[in-house]
């Protein structure tokens, strides 16, 4: 009975996020059209889209391998497991033991790989830029991730998010200067690996500055509905992960009753509106950067997450 | 209540690299000069909580000089300075921005794992402080170097001293003499560098240092 009531939480979270995911697509982009004066989509608008992507059929290149068939599938599963492990209301959680930072990367890194390699099967000039490009901001943005990873598993003593979680919920952190540091690192990371201005513009269809559009321009479909849907998936994981590790305010703890877990995700919801809002009011503020100054972009964020290691090496050292 | 003194110790002396790093990283001219003033004004910050931690109320005068002098005299000199010269619109091609952050993060490594073993005897306080002056002062020489324009450069040295000045509140005993009189000669040299550029100007068109290694003394 315990076993099954401990699945079902998992389920929930499981569901939520899947649920949840274009909710927040939708909100960002509501907030993005109301500060620029428009009126903007319905709330519910990318669930419409993504049903009527559902409902037509895939148009396939004819020189498409099996890889252009299989990658949506394994981009979808992979962020899905990704954003369904980050934990989101509780931290006790049935399979919070495989919640580990370096494999929810890992996950992340898989499906940006399956995607970069569909990009290029067709080989048509499009797929094959944003291929390169999404690979070379990747690489960048890889290693300023695991810094920040690195920084908030020196502190907590675990790479496991809802250790890290319980840390930061239970001890009084005080003023740290390297969890200000990993935080602005991580939102930078965040913004590239999630296609958002300034560093790539999920709406635009002009070529020269397409990254991730570029990459997927190949696809249709209830393909195309899977790859929307894992990008949607991708943002609540990442501002999932935000919120876990530097918000982990009203997070149900391990071993409290479950009669908890309705305000945790009430909490969530909460903190994925304001995260969502201060997304949308960021990408209305700031310009799209040249392709060519994302590495500086991307190499502030490195630098960020190393300086927070290293401050938190000497606050250590001493 | 001696971990929150450390924690805010840490997070000003800490703010300071960072300021450090923004310094090497920005190349717009009036950025640099504001996120100077931002420096000087943590410095500031940073000295004035010495000066409460250790009971030493002559600090507080060091506090205020840094605060009235490096964080809004010089930077608004600067730019008074920039506008007349007519380049505070100017966008300094910065060599190799990936590299002198590589170059600044391996100098603060150098710095925190030279000053840690060696200052074993003195407090926490004092030893995180000095490794991060350190750093500042390494960072602040780096920029000079990579620097073309004269001014940044002039910002480059301000920087360094603002490293100077935290290195000498975070030990202790420092005389008041010292202070007031680094401060001066930081104006003076201040003064002569202002000098300088307009004669650099007059002499070639441009505030560019690359165009005195061409000059033979003719």
């Amino acid at each position: 009975m315990r076993l099954l009531l401990e699945l079902l939480a998992q389920g929930v979270q499981m569901f939520l996020v899947l649920l949840t995911a274009p909710l927040l697509l939708g909100w960002t982009r509501k907030v993005r059209a109301r500060l620029l004066r428009r009126q903007g989509p319905d709330l519910l608008q990318p669930y419409r889209d993504l049903w009527r992507l559902l409902c037509k059929e895939p148009v396939l290149a004819e020189n498409a391998s099996w890889l252009f068939r299989v990658a949506p599938y394994a981009v979808f599963t992979t962020v899905w497991i990704a954003a369904a492990l980050v934990p989101t209301y509780a931290t006790g959680l049935l399979f919070n033991w495989a919640t580990d930072l370096i494999a929810l990367v890992a996950f992340l890194g898989f499906a940006r790989f399956a995607l970069a390699l569909a990009g290029m099967d067709v080989g048509t000039a499009f797929g094959g830029i944003g291929s390169s490009r999404e690979m070379m901001i990747a690489s960048l943005a890889e290693p300023a991730m695991l810094l920040v990873v690195f920084t908030v598993a020196l502190l907590a003593g675990s790479t496991q998010l809802s250790a890290i979680a319980e840390f930061m919920l239970r001890e009084p952190v005080g003023l740290r200067v390297s969890l200000g540091l990993a935080l602005v690192a991580l939102l930078m990371v965040a913004i590239a690996e999630n296609a958002r201005i300034p560093v790539d513009n999920p709406t635009t269809h002009l070529e020269l500055t397409m990254v991730h559009e570029a990459m997927v321009l190949e696809y249709s479909g209830r393909h195309l509905a899977l790859i929307e849907a894992a990008a949607s998936l991708k943002l609540v994981a990442y501002l999932s992960l935000v919120a876990c590790l530097f918000f982990p305010f009203g997070m149900v703890p391990t071993g409290s009753s479950p009669i908890f877990y309705p305000l945790g995700i009430l909490a969530w919801i909460v903190k994925m509106t304001v995260l969502g809002t201060a997304l949308a009011t960021f990408e209305t503020a700031i310009a799209k950067m040249r392709v060519f100054r994302v590495p500086e972009f991307l190499g502030g964020a490195l630098v960020l997450g190393f300086l927070g290691t290293l401050l938190l090496f000497v606050s250590r050292v001493l | 209540m001696y971990g929150l003194a450390f924690d805010v110790a840490h997070l000003l002396a800490g703010s300071m690299v960072v300021a450090s790093f923004v310094l090497l990283y920005q190349d717009r001219i009036t950025g640099v000069l504001n996120v100077f003033a931002v420096q000087a004004i943590i410095l500031a910050f940073a000295v004035a909580f010495q000066a409460w931690f250790q009971a030493a109320p002559h600090l507080y005068v060091t506090a205020l000089i840094a605060l009235i002098v490096k964080g809004v005299v010089i930077p608004l000199a600067l730019h008074r300075i920039v506008r007349e010269l007519g380049i505070h619109r100017e966008i300094e091609k910065v060599v190799g921005v990936g590299l002198t952050m590589l170059l600044g993060l391996a100098l603060t490594a150098l710095a925190v794992l030279v000053v840690l073993p060696v200052t074993g005897g003195a407090g926490r306080i004092g030893r995180e402080d000095l490794a991060f002056a350190l750093a500042v002062i390494l960072l602040g020489l780096l920029m000079m170097i990579t620097r073309r324009n004269a001014v940044t450069q002039v910002v480059g040295f301000m920087s360094l001293e603002n490293g100077l000045v935290l290195a000498a509140t975070g030990a202790k005993g420092m005389p008041l003499v010292v202070e007031i009189s680094t401060a001066f000669s930081i104006l003076i040299a201040f003064i002569v560098f202002g000098i300088f550029l307009f004669r650099i100007r007059e002499r070639f068109d441009t505030v560019d240092v690359h165009a005195l290694e061409r000059f033979r003394g003719d």
